[in-house]
């Protein structure tokens, strides 16, 4: 797992991680008559209503109320289902942060909540839609694993992987398209970041629709004799300290880059490592302290620094 | 062994009632007035009511319980002790940094909860998810579900009542214990949930007004929500704050306050006497 990929080209296809959730739903469904899924009034969006065709008896629309929807998956969890709920992150992980901390990660349930419309790519629908706030919310419950996938190929694997592990999960989920990354056959490791490349000029810790960006930055830089490494940290708790360590001690320069607020999320776990086992200096990308808004996605990446522009830049600095 | 004689039962309460005494005296905290409301509809669903097994508290055919308003955990864990789920001398550690009797019920801590709770408002939401898993699973377990009549000033109360209708969750039976009390005063003062029954009847639910101190009443009502199909059943029952300690009732200030050892003496008196 500690290999290090290194021919790695984006490919020409795009994908919303959204899309990959609501696909591999069904198939894990075939295998396990256990796993149930909720939304609330968003299948369309979120992508479950692809499961919901297919299993109707087994998936929940619980209405415009995301409280209720956590609380009822935290009962069928007691019964031993494996509940998938799903709406936009910020419904998810804001309006029912109580009901996730008290009705689910402390009694330490089963539920798994994949989290659609995340940060500034969300686009049009503005601030009250785009999350940016989830990574440090969920992160900071105990009990609870969070992930942020990048491509449509370790989406598919990790839905189905956390299908299989017990306690309750969050999976940050995008609406926008991004390029796939992986292969289909790449091997994946929860708490195992990625590294791409084995560049030592700097490295990028990047998450989500941030790391194809990552990627592209990288390959425009090689271009100017500038070599970086990506890694890809999927998984925001627990976060891989080792990773991070050995890519302080490798490479000149540390930058994070995320589609959500610099505080509290991927750039401050990864500062929370540095700062206890290798004291070393980080930049966080992302968005600065601030609310989203309304516009197209990739102009809304550029707008708030989270775009291959901002890492460039950042790196040549 | 299910008790049938109503004059066991209220024994039963009392003996109830004496656990939660001994909990919250010896915490030194805790929420006497609410625990004591609910007391005979617990012992109820406890000891005559309720298809569960003290030596296999996972049993996945049990019925469920769920109590909603978390914070009179001293009436559950008394009837939990005193079914055999755990000894009764437990009752004292109530509270206490080494006991895992937590000041709110908490499902991997205690044999006999079925649902951790605290977070008011919360409690109906999982006893939904149970109902509609029995449904699904062709279970013939029912749940209940016990909620305060100031807890369901909480908006995600109502978002699970038409939960609860949506999928015909006859196999569900709410317990609203209608103490009239709430930490800042009467319900009407602070925050009206009234008309309680109308409310429940036009979210879809079979509605029973019952004296909830009224053992016989109780277990009426209890039979007649078996029998009900099609829909959920909530009963609305008519309680005394702090019932059965004679300073404690219809006092708001005895909500979540221990009594000191003049009045606790005062109070196991009243119960019929020493532990």
């Amino acid at each position: 797992m500690d290999e290090v990929i290194t021919n790695l080209k984006l490919k020409e296809e795009k994908k919303a991680t959204r899309q990959s959730y609501g696909e591999t739903l069904v198939e894990i469904g075939k295998k396990n008559n256990n796993i149930l899924v909720l939304d609330a009034d968003l299948a369309g969006a979120t992508k479950t209503n692809i499961f919901a065709k297919e299993f109707p008896e087994r998936f929940f629309d619980m209405g415009i109320a995301e409280q209720d929807m956590i609380g009822t998956a935290a009962g069928f969890a007691t019964c031993g289902k494996i509940p998938f709920a799903s709406t936009f992150a910020v419904f998810a992980a804001g309006r029912a942060y109580d009901q996730i901390r008290n009705s689910v990660c402390y009694p330490n349930l089963n539920v798994k909540i994949c989290a659609t419309h995340c940060g500034v790519t969300v686009g049009e629908d503005g601030a009250t839609h785009q999350m940016l706030e989830d990574l440090s919310l969920m992160r900071t419950l105990p009990n609870m694993t969070v992930i942020s996938t990048s491509d449509d190929t370790q989406t598919k694997w990790m839905v189905e992987e956390i299908s299989k592990i017990k306690g309750p999960v969050y999976l940050r989920l995008a609406r926008l398209a991004t390029p796939i990354i992986y292969d289909k056959n790449q091997k994946f490791e929860i708490g195992k970041a990625i590294q791409i490349g084995e560049g030592t000029d700097a490295t990028v810790f990047a998450t989500g629709v941030t790391v194809s960006e990552a990627i592209k930055a990288k390959e425009e830089l090689k271009v100017e004799g500038i070599n970086i490494r990506v890694v890809d940290m999927h998984t925001i708790k627990p976060i891989d300290k080792d990773m991070i360590i050995k890519c302080a001690k490798e490479t000149k320069k540390l930058i994070s880059i995320e589609d959500h607020n610099i505080i509290g999320g991927l750039g401050s776990a990864i500062a929370e490592v540095l700062t206890e086992s290798y004291p070393t200096k980080l930049t966080r990308l992302g968005v600065k302290d601030t609310f989203g808004k309304s516009g197209k996605a990739e102009d809304l990446m550029k707008y708030f620094g989270v775009d291959k522009e901002a890492i460039i830049k950042e790196v040549k600095q | 062994m299910k008790i049938t004689k109503i004059v066991e039962l209220e024994e039963k309460a009392n003996k109830v009632r004496q656990g939660i005494l001994e909990a919250v005296y010896n915490a030194k905290s805790g929420h006497p007035g609410g625990s004591l409301s609910c007391a005979d509809i617990l012992t109820v669903l406890y000891f005559n009511q309720m298809n569960i097994d003290e030596k296999n508290p996972k049993w996945e055919d049990r019925d469920r319980l769920v109590l909603s308003k978390g914070h009179c955990s001293p009436a559950l864990y008394s009837c939990l002790a005193n079914k055999g789920f755990f000894e009764i001398e437990k009752l004292k550690t109530f509270r206490n940094i080494n006991s895992n009797l937590q000041g709110h019920p908490d499902l991997n801590k205690v044999p006999g909860v079925d649902m951790t709770s605290g977070s008011l408002g919360q409690g109906l939401s999982a006893a939904n998810g149970m109902a509609i898993v029995g449904k699904m699973d062709k279970k013939d377990y029912r749940v209940y579900c016990i909620l305060g009549d100031g807890e369901i000033e909480e908006g995600q109360v109502w978002e699970a009542a038409m939960t609860a209708s949506k999928y015909k969750l006859d196999n569900l039976c709410v317990v609203v214990d209608n103490n009239n009390l709430q930490i800042d005063g009467t319900i009407e003062e602070v925050m009206s949930s009234y008309p309680i029954d109308e409310k429940f009847k036009s979210f879809g639910f079979q509605v029973i007004n019952i004296d909830g101190h009224n053992i016989k009443e109780i277990i009426d009502a209890f039979d007649v929500a078996k029998e009900v199909k099609g829909k959920p059943t909530c009963i609305i029952a008519k309680t005394i704050k702090g019932k059965g300690i004679s300073y404690m009732e219809n006092q708001v200030g005895w909500h979540g306050k221990a009594p000191n050892e003049e009045q606790y003496n005062i109070a196991v008196e009243e119960l019929g006497g020493a532990k």
